[in-house]
């Protein structure tokens, strides 16, 4: 019954500047769900990564019935047996269901032609398995969310997989389709197949979980056989810490600096993304926004910025309505934006340090039209000394820095636009424990000043312990707002899960 | 590390850039000493000015266009607009405006010409920016149906004839437009002073004023210039509008130069200014690129082409070395990259 499938090793992985991974042992059980859990960044995704096959690991072995094996692709990893299905679906949506479940292994007539019968009657059969009662001619695009994530299941499975990957599969399904795919996991089980399952739902670990697994910061906390723990376990585990009352703060909020009322962003399939919510935020407070994924958190900044036109509803600033609609406009209003994605929405990579820090404010160092260098290179000295970015020299590239550093060149040229409300999107991923310390310094230290900020992490130790006030958000909706003397982790687990 | 190199300014301190100019620079060199060798009459006082009008043009549209391709953008109509703002100044020569509801022919002297050509070219770029950016329409189709569009126009102006003799007359105050192609100072083609006047201008643009700024951040990384306040739409309106009026000048100097407007002129020069763009070190992909860069591989084409006529080159092979060397060159723009980037994973 217990029979070890598949044993990872001293699995280590380092990108540059941060490990991600810090040898980690992982065993996967045959006829079991294996759950992975851990915060964002805790290194789930890579150890998911490497057994794929996505990514090769910087050291360790992988053990597969006590060989060691090797692969560097996802279709070696396969080869042994491995499937994989990522949160985003990577279905072809103009292409049949059959089609896109022999992508690049198609099988053929002979050297030049696929055979198309061969591989509609292969991928009946599977789906049949899987009680999707579709033909395979069927185009992807007009399958549902739940249907094409059940295709996903199919091409993962064809061949001989018998460990089969599954990230957070449930995250953008209805219920019902949560309860089809539930069926067929137990039914997959039942068939002898190993699954690793990576969640942030907790009810729902519970419920289907076999064996637990916990990563945090990269290293293996704990693992547990799931009928013998509980939530508060591995909350407990996830965050490191015996949950205690959060350190008190001394209020020092002013008087009320932004106000915003029935916000709604609809959805272009309908519905709304933001849903009514209203909330105020005061001088020198701290309102942290938590929320699972797709509940609207990241969507209320973007409505904050100027970045969503088609947000409504009534957004007042120092007792002044906020009329202008661009991002330029809403900057000079006194709004600015920390993205979620520092890559591919924080940094311009082709700009050293100095050009990164001065984007947002270069009308401040321009006289007519000229720029003037003196100013801009005292600015960036200041900041660079302010915050106490660590570089060689301004004029390199940014991404010569590890990301803490590039984060906070990112909320330095926050700064330079002299904010009165700092938005910022999960300040602390992808950044290495001391450099979210320094973050916190940081934002505490702006507070002081006066700045608001709200603050969306979907770290459960940062919301108990950096925001004054938290809201938290389930489906678009604000369904919960607690004041930092009432916050606890269930609390906010609870709320954000609820149905 | 040698900062003193053509243009190295602000964005391209790291040492890639340094030696792609130096590299393009080094070739540029090599060129002229063996077409003086191989063509004696080559670099001589009589050669050197054909040899600067013939790069000036291409300079001129190529320092346009960079701007367009830093965005990350192209525009494929400037060898068409070249033809068009050609064909409307000879017109207004030739025959004037007729205004055929008064009955009267309106004449407009030589500067009113050059202005009314010039914000042709740059109506032409804000049409191609705004259809860019209103309906998200690829740069590349855009430009591309501009591209038909100004050389359909061009042809239409005279049903297909050339505009010839445009000395103008002085009876209608229409004088002088020969002087732009033809002039000298202190022995140098007025052409050329227009290119180097632009280029000081250019440079200064592109380096020390938030426009430049905002026009490399846009091709570095469009989303993060936009949440950092950056008016995307028109920064991306204005570069194809320079490119639209740089077109229009060379449209001027080459109709100038030939004293006659021909609906065909300026066919493929487009490819020649992206050709010396990317020889100078600028990226299709946007955010990398100088005017110094540029103005390097404008020469090295301008040099190739004539050091090949020189030598009695075939001109069929001349076409086949040229796409040689643009490949060669960009070929060992990616070589010299990756060195670069494998240097800078060693250090961590």
């Amino acid at each position: 019954m217990e029979e070890i499938v598949l044993e990872a090793r001293g699995m280590t992985k380092k990108y540059p500047g941060t490990t991600a991974l810090d040898n980690v042992d992982f065993d996967v059980y045959k006829r079991a769900v294996n759950v992975l859990v851990g915060e964002n960044g805790a290194g789930k995704s890579t150890l998911m990564k490497i057994l794929a096959g996505v990514e090769e690991a910087t050291a360790g072995r992988i053990l597969r019935k006590g060989e060691e094996i090797r692969y560097g692709s996802p279709s070696e990893a396969r080869a042994h047996g491995v499937g994989i299905v990522f949160q985003e679906l990577n279905l072809v949506p103009n292409l049949s269901i059959a089609e896109n479940m022999f992508m690049a292994r198609e099988i053929m007539k002979n050297r030049f032609s696929v055979d198309h019968k061969r591989q509609e009657e292969e991928a009946a059969k599977s789906l049949r398995r899987l009680q999707l009662n579709l033909p395979p001619s069927t185009l992807v695009s007009s399958l549902g969310i739940g249907q094409q994530q059940i295709v996903e299941l199919a091409k993962a499975l064809y061949g001989d997989v018998d460990i089969l990957i599954m990230d957070e599969p449930t995250s953008a399904l209805s219920e019902q389709e949560v309860a089809v795919l539930f069926e067929i996991i137990a039914d997959l089980k039942a068939h002898g197949t190993a699954i690793i399952y990576i969640s942030h739902r907790f009810e729902e670990i519970m419920e289907i979980g076999d064996y637990i697994t916990v990563l945090r910061d990269g290293k293996l906390i704990s693992t547990a056989r799931v009928k013998d723990i509980d939530i508060h376990w591995i909350v407990r585990e996830m965050t490191g810490e015996e949950e205690k009352p959060p350190p008190p703060r001394e209020k020092r909020c002013g008087k009320v600096l932004l106000e915003v009322n029935h916000l709604r962003l609809p959805n272009l399939t309908g519905g709304y993304k933001v849903n009514d919510v209203s909330f105020t935020l005061r001088e020198g407070e701290i309102l942290g926004i938590y929320g699972l994924m797709g509940a609207g958190r990241t969507e209320i900044l973007e409505c904050l910025i100027g970045a969503q036109p088609d947000a409504t509803g009534e957004i007042i600033l120092d007792d002044r309505k906020i009329t202008s609609s661009r991002i330029d406009q809403r900057i000079t209003e006194g709004f600015s934006l920390i993205p979620e994605d520092r890559k591919n929405q924080g940094i311009v990579q082709t700009f050293t340090i100095a050009d990164n820090m001065t984007l947002a404010s270069l009308s401040r160092y321009s006289r007519r039209f000229t720029i003037s260098n003196a100013r801009e290179n005292q600015v960036v000295d200041d900041m660079i000394r302010e915050l106490a970015i660590k570089i060689g020299s301004k004029k390199h590239l940014i991404t010569s820095l590890s990301g803490g550093n590039q984060q906070k060149v990112i909320v330095g040229k926050n700064l330079l636009t002299n904010p009165k409300v700092l938005l910022m999107d999960e300040p602390t991923r992808g950044i290495d424990v001391g450099a979210k310390k320094e973050m916190f310094d940081i934002i505490r230290k702006l507070t002081d000043e006066g700045l608001g900020i709200i603050m969306v992490s979907s770290e459960l130790k940062e919301m108990l312990t950096i925001p004054d006030r938290v809201l938290v958000l389930n489906k678009g909706r604000l369904i919960g707002e607690f004041e930092r003397e009432e916050l606890s982790q269930a609390k906010l687990l609870m709320a954000s899960d609820s149905k | 590390m040698s900062t003193t190199t053509l243009d190295s300014g602000k964005h391209k301190i790291s040492a890639t850039h340094v030696l792609i100019q130096l590299r393009t620079f080094g070739v540029l060199i090599l060129l002229c000493v063996f077409f003086s060798v191989m063509a004696p009459n080559f670099l001589t006082y009589g050669n050197i000015p054909i040899l600067a009008k013939h790069i000036a043009v291409n300079a001129i549209l190529a320092m346009g266009l960079v701007f367009v391709l830093l965005t990350g953008g192209i525009d494929l109509s400037i060898g068409s607009v070249v033809g068009l703002a050609g064909m409307i100044a000879g017109g207004l020569i030739y025959e004037g405006m007729p205004l055929r509801t008064f009955g009267v022919t309106l004449y407009l002297n030589v500067p009113a010409i050059i202005v009314v050509s010039i914000l042709l070219g740059m109506v032409i770029g804000l049409v191609n920016g705004w259809v860019i950016t209103k309906f998200s329409v690829a740069p590349f189709i855009v430009t591309l149906g501009m591209m038909y569009i100004a050389r359909g126009f061009a042809l239409l102006r005279s049903n297909g004839a050339t505009f010839p003799n445009l000395q103008g007359s002085a009876a209608h105050n229409t004088t002088g437009f020969p002087i732009l192609g033809a002039a000298r100072f202190y022995g140098i083609p007025l052409s050329v002073w227009i290119t180097v006047v632009l280029a000081v201008f250019f440079i200064y643009l592109a380096r020390k004023t938030p426009f430049g700024r905002h026009v490399y951040a846009v091709g570095g990384n469009v989303t993060a210039s936009r949440l950092s306040g950056i008016n995307v739409r028109k920064v991306t309106i204005w570069v194809y509008m320079i490119s639209g009026m740089t077109a229009a000048l060379v449209g001027l100097i080459v109709t100038s130069e030939l004293v006659a407007a021909h609906p065909a002129t300026g066919t493929s020069y487009e490819m020649n200014a992206i050709a010396a763009a990317v020889l100078g070190g600028t990226s299709l992909a946007g955010g990398r690129g100088t005017i110094g860069g540029t103005l390097v591989g404008a020469c090295t084409i301008g040099v190739l082409n004539d050091g090949m006529v020189m030598m009695g080159v075939s001109e069929f092979w001349q076409t086949v070395i040229k796409g040689v060397v643009i490949i060669a060159a960009v070929i060992l723009d990616q070589i010299q990259a990756e060195i670069q980037r494998r240097s800078a994973m060693a250090k961590l």
